[in-house]
């Protein structure tokens, strides 16, 4: 379903020193250095699946991310997804894929979420029977009745998050990419978050694949983990594969992040 | 297509709902119309033979171009756009099915409409009963008024097109200021919005009219006056088809190549 193999990607990250000398300097010359964000990273997948992919900040999560949603072209390696490279059929793959980035928002600032939904309809030409059943579905699930007729920009976060995850999953994405869906939220909405995941992945057999840092999400969504770090594959297993994760799954975490180093 | 369109819907209902933003506008492009009418007849009253147009079709063209001004000026480009790219929301346009390059084009095109929706009619109006020599008038004949409607929407393309191509480049720059600045300066003069083209020294006029920028607002707005017609303004129209085309085609290409080394900033 998801087979990646052996992805890289860097990036080229400019560098200077503190100070007015140092300004001078690159002027004339800028340095850069290779930020390797990906080093031969392979994994597979299987439909259905919910995999929890967790690193230090930096690790590479995110742009492992943009790349199986066809945003970035890594350098090298190779990544199919239901038999087709996002990045080469972007505009035809895309459709069976539903991302949410929790630091970005997809809802048109100034007018109503209904709108923006709207719109979705018409970009994944959702058909109205599908469109309306899946709306009704989601607004329930979710609670969004009554923020649907709100502007985007007046919405809480925690608002904005339900809005958001309702509006990737409209066309009835085969994949579900979430990007720190619960970074910032409280504690209410984060398990409402986390509970509808977890309903919606049962009921509807999606593939999601969650980057985040609360470790609460992993243990509460995630039966299998892919740990990242300095763009290399650490660890990929499940919850027993941490150990001492049953007593204080942070710090079990951020032992493991200590003993690889990254 | 339908996607398409449905952009251009919601981006031109959002544009509608501005409305001090209208009449903020409506005022001020009156006022600068009214001084721009006053400064030309100022050097009218010196001698009138000494300038390439009659009166009559610079009033036009400067109430024209107050009451269209947000069709064709360049400096009106989407904010939303130049952030999106370098804040890396882009991330989220470019996880849809869907061409990036048509999208924003619908986008700006309908912006661009939007505003001019809403301005155009009260400022025409006014400059229409305005006394003369200050008023505008009506297209010299029926064939110009069809001629200016085309010219119009093929001006819309070219600058929209334009436009596109300084979006384009936040990919590879980030910062948009600097080709921003250019390009909107360049437009500014090379077009005709500070004076009108016939005005510069022929050896000069001749250049520019070969150059996308005469495309743009010169051609509607001199058709309209009649400072155009028969030969001239077919070959105006054609040139506006060719702008259209060349800057749509380098967009889409330097689209492509931008897709291909994307890098979203900010995580």
């Amino acid at each position: 379903m998801i087979e990646v193999q052996h992805l890289c990607k860097t990036f080229r990250v400019a560098k200077r020193g503190a100070g007015f000398s140092q300004a001078l300097k690159s002027l004339v010359r800028k340095e850069y250095e290779e930020v390797r964000a990906l080093d031969d990273v392979s994994f597979s997948i299987r439909e259905g699946e919910m995999v929890g992919y967790i690193g230090p900040n930096g690790a590479g999560k995110s742009s492992t991310i943009k790349i199986l949603s066809g945003i970035l072209t890594p350098d090298g390696g190779s990544c199919v997804i239901n038999g087709r490279i996002p990045w080469k059929d972007r505009v035809s793959y895309v459709k069976d894929i539903g991302v949410v980035f929790g630091q970005r928002t997809q809802l048109w600032w100034d007018v109503p979420v209904i709108d923006s939904y709207e719109l979705l309809k018409d970009i994944y030409s959702i058909p109205d029977g599908v469109y309306r059943s899946n709306l009704e579905e989601l607004a329930s699930l979710l609670n969004l009745e009554e923020l649907l007729k709100t502007p985007a920009r007046q919405l809480s976060l925690g608002q904005r998050m339900r809005c958001e995850i309702g509006a990737s999953l409209l066309h009835d994405p085969k994949i579900l990419f979430l990007d720190e869906p619960t970074i910032g939220l409280d504690a209410v909405s984060k398990l409402a978050v986390r509970d509808f995941i977890v309903k919606h992945n049962q009921k509807h057999k999606t593939t999601v694949i969650l980057t985040t840092h609360d470790m609460q999400d992993i243990e509460a969504l995630t039966s299998r983990i892919i740990m990242i770090g300095k763009g290399k594959i650490l660890l990929d297993g499940t919850l027993e594969d941490i150990p001492g994760a049953e007593d204080n799954m942070d710090q079990a975490v951020a032992d493991l992040y200590r003993r690889f180093q990254v | 297509m339908k996607k398409y369109l449905s952009f251009f819907r919601l981006r031109f209902s959002m544009g509608l709902q501005y409305r001090a933003a209208a009449l903020a506008g409506i005022v001020t492009q009156f006022v600068w119309g009214g001084m721009e009418c006053l400064v030309f007849a100022a050097f009218y009253r010196a001698d009138p033979s000494a300038f390439p147009m009659r009166f009559s079709a610079v009033a036009s063209y400067i109430w024209l171009q107050q009451a269209f001004l947000a069709l064709f000026m360049a400096w009106m480009m989407e904010n939303e756009i130049f952030d999106c790219i370098r804040n890396g929301d882009v991330a989220y346009e470019l996880c849809r099915p869907i061409d990036i390059y048509s999208m924003w084009f619908c986008r700006s095109m309908a912006n661009r409409l939007s505003k001019a929706v809403l301005r155009c009619m009260p400022i025409l109006l006014v400059a229409g009963f305005l006394p003369e020599p200050y008023r505008m008038r009506l297209p010299v004949s029926v064939l110009a008024g069809v001629e200016f409607a085309v010219s119009m929407a093929l001006g819309l393309l070219v600058v929209t097109a334009f436009c596109m191509l300084v979006y384009i480049t936040t990919f590879f720059t980030i910062s948009p200021d600097g080709v921003r600045m250019t390009a909107v300066s360049a437009v500014e003069i090379l077009a005709g919005s500070i004076i009108p083209l016939p005005f510069f020294p022929d050896s000069i006029r001749r250049i520019l009219e070969l150059l996308p920028f005469a495309a743009m607002q010169n051609v509607p707005f001199r058709i309209y006056s009649g400072d155009l017609s028969g030969r001239a303004a077919v070959n105006g129209v054609l040139s506006q088809l060719f702008w259209a085309a060349a800057l749509i085609l380098a967009g889409k290409l330097l689209m492509r190549k931008a897709a291909k080394k994307i890098v979203i900033q900010g995580g």
